[in-house]
């Protein structure tokens, strides 16, 4: 399973990153007269409600849903890792001031605090991510929270202490290493979840602006024409969900691996 | 347990107050003038002064904090620019979605725990590979394509059920479980884990060594424990549901909250939008909370942590 998910997200990383060179129209152009074509030899996956190329289309959304993922997830992975560390580690008022925050964060539920935040802000990609890096980094910050609070206590860190270790070297060089696995699981489903979220606000029309050839903006367009013919909504969730399962796969693979109590 | 409660309701307090201020800051957040936004450069100066006035936008920000506080707990929270009620606007929509979660709940929960238990009995065997590929599928699967499949395949293609609206039992049909595939699976998943902890247990090998039939053991010994944690997941996932339906609504025009909420954006009804996200976010905390109370109540050991 790990494999396949390997497989998957590689092949997009890599269809996005030579986009320019496996397109064959134009993602951004269009062409009124063929509108609604089926596939054919010229158009692989068939045109789109303006007559744009699907399959184009799709090669350069992954550009699009994989820059927002990757960018969004290690902006959020940091930003929770530090404060997280500095909550469990220091605790105090600081601890109780952010975990307040975290909490208030998360008691908006999945998608509704982006969603909301984007519809008052100008479409745009920048947003977008920053957007994601903003609301994410909760989850980061208390897996972060609960593995520094149980390793600081460890003998080995008492160990370093007594040697003389000063806080960031105690913080860096010896309690990261050890909370990294669950932090890189976590990390790659929330890439999974970026790819969905991005997509829903694309659809929903406060994402990425429609010009830009996106998964999201493909299947809003579809809409506009009640999702007919068929082909047109169903290639780019192809592609939604072949990149979140990919991304599932591997971090149910890593969970494993690194936890292997689950595997019984 | 009376302490329990009182203890949780405490901490509610701060976390609405946190959700209030969040959504009154939106309304700061906007690069510009909100009012010229929502109302168009054009409009005229006469109703700009009105609805700056309405919105509280001529004073300063604490003191429109406070206000817009007072506005959403008497509810005079006003649309623009037809400055009917919002809350009047959101109870009129609110029983659709109401619908929509609570068959979308009874899908995922009427699927998941036999599939859950199904894959744990067979565990390792080609019946667990197969349930376990579809609760992944489920997870992965997101709404706004699941609704589209669903209505190419059984609107279009066999026309069983009607495409949009809100008319008669079969249109929920789709919306409910596009909504609650999600759900579905994260369920059976778990409905499967905890049934392979409960079946290694010694209670389980006793009732066996009884000489109890493997569907008693099933029905009466397994299946109460597995419920513990799959009724609290269920209760979590219930708020997810009700941000779910953001999108599902808006895939088969289902006139809910959800809809009501992407039409405000739409339309730069920023109060409706508002009114919309602080009611979704409050109903989501109080749903939790009502879960945790009920883990409390079905299991001390959580009350004493």
């Amino acid at each position: 399973m790990t494999k396949i998910g390997l497989i998957l997200v590689t092949l997009f990383i890599l269809a996005g990153l030579f986009a320019p060179f496996l397109i064959t129209h134009d993602p951004k152009s269009t062409d009124i007269s063929h509108r609604f074509s089926p596939p054919s030899h010229t158009h692989w996956l068939g045109q789109d409600k303006l007559g744009g190329d699907i399959y184009s289309k799709i090669i350069y959304g992954a550009r699009i849903s994989l820059t927002v993922a990757i960018v969004s997830t290690l902006l959020s992975f940091f930003i929770g890792l530090l404060l997280g560390s500095l909550a469990g580690y220091y605790g105090g008022w600081w601890d109780e001031c952010l975990m307040r925050l975290v909490d208030i964060l998360l008691a908006f539920p999945g998608l509704l605090l982006i969603f909301a935040l984007a519809a008052f802000l100008s479409p745009s990609l920048l947003n977008v991510i920053m957007l994601f890096s903003i609301v994410g980094w909760t989850g980061f910050a208390r897996v972060t929270r609960a593995q520094v609070l149980s390793e600081k206590e460890k003998e080995f860190v008492q160990a370093v202490r007594s040697l003389g270790a000063n806080h960031s070297r105690i913080l860096i060089r010896h309690i990261w290493p050890n909370i990294l696995s669950p932090l890189i699981v976590q990390a790659s489903f929330v890439m999974g979840g970026i790819i969905i979220g991005e997509s829903s606000l694309s659809f929903l029309g406060v994402g990425v602006p429609p010009d830009i050839p996106s998964w999201g903006n493909m299947l809003s367009l579809a809409k506009q024409s009640s999702f007919q013919p068929g082909f047109i909504a169903i290639f780019p969730g192809i592609a939604i969900m072949l990149t979140v399962l990919g991304f599932n796969f591997i971090g149910d693979g890593l969970r494993d691996l690194w936890d292997p109590k689950l595997k019984k | 347990m009376k302490a329990y409660i009182l203890r949780r309701c405490l901490l509610l307090v701060p976390i609405l107050f946190g959700i209030t201020l969040i959504v009154f800051s939106f309304m700061h957040i906007i690069p510009g003038d909100p009012i010229d936004i929502m109302l168009g450069e054009t409009a005229q100066a006469v109703s700009k002064d009105h609805f700056r006035k309405l919105l509280h936008q001529d004073k300063p920000i604490p003191l429109q904090y406070i206000l817009f506080l007072k506005d959403v707990f008497t509810g005079n929270l006003k649309s623009i620019p037809s400055e009917e009620n919002v809350w009047a606007k959101i109870s009129e929509r609110f029983p659709a979605t109401a619908e929509l979660a609570i068959w979308a709940m009874v899908f995922a929960i009427v699927i998941s725990i036999p599939l859950g238990m199904l894959a744990a009995v067979k565990h390792k065997t080609y019946l667990d590979g197969i349930s376990m590929l579809i609760s992944l599928l489920g997870i992965s699967i997101p709404h706004f394509w699941l609704g589209p499949l669903l209505i190419i395949l059984f609107a279009y293609t066999l026309p069983i059920f009607p495409i949009s609206e809100r008319s008669g039992f079969l249109s929920i049909v789709l919306p409910a479980i596009t909504l609650g595939t999600a759900m579905m699976a994260l369920l059976s998943r778990l409905t499967r884990t905890s049934t392979l902890e409960i079946i290694r247990e010694d209670y389980i090998r006793t009732a066996r060594a009884k000489g109890l039939s493997e569907t008693t053991i099933l029905f009466k010994h397994v299946l109460k424990n597995t419920l513990v944690p799959v009724i609290t997941i269920a209760g979590i996932q219930m708020g997810a549901l009700l941000s779910g339906s953001i999108i599902t609504e808006t895939v088969f025009d289902w006139p809910g909250i959800g809809s009501l909420l992407v039409e405000a954006i739409q339309s730069r009804n920023y109060p409706l939008v508002q009114g919309c996200v602080i009611l979704i976010a409050t109903l989501y905390v109080v749903i939790n909370l009502l879960t945790d109370i009920l883990y409390a109540w079905a299991d001390p050991r959580i009350r004493l942590q």
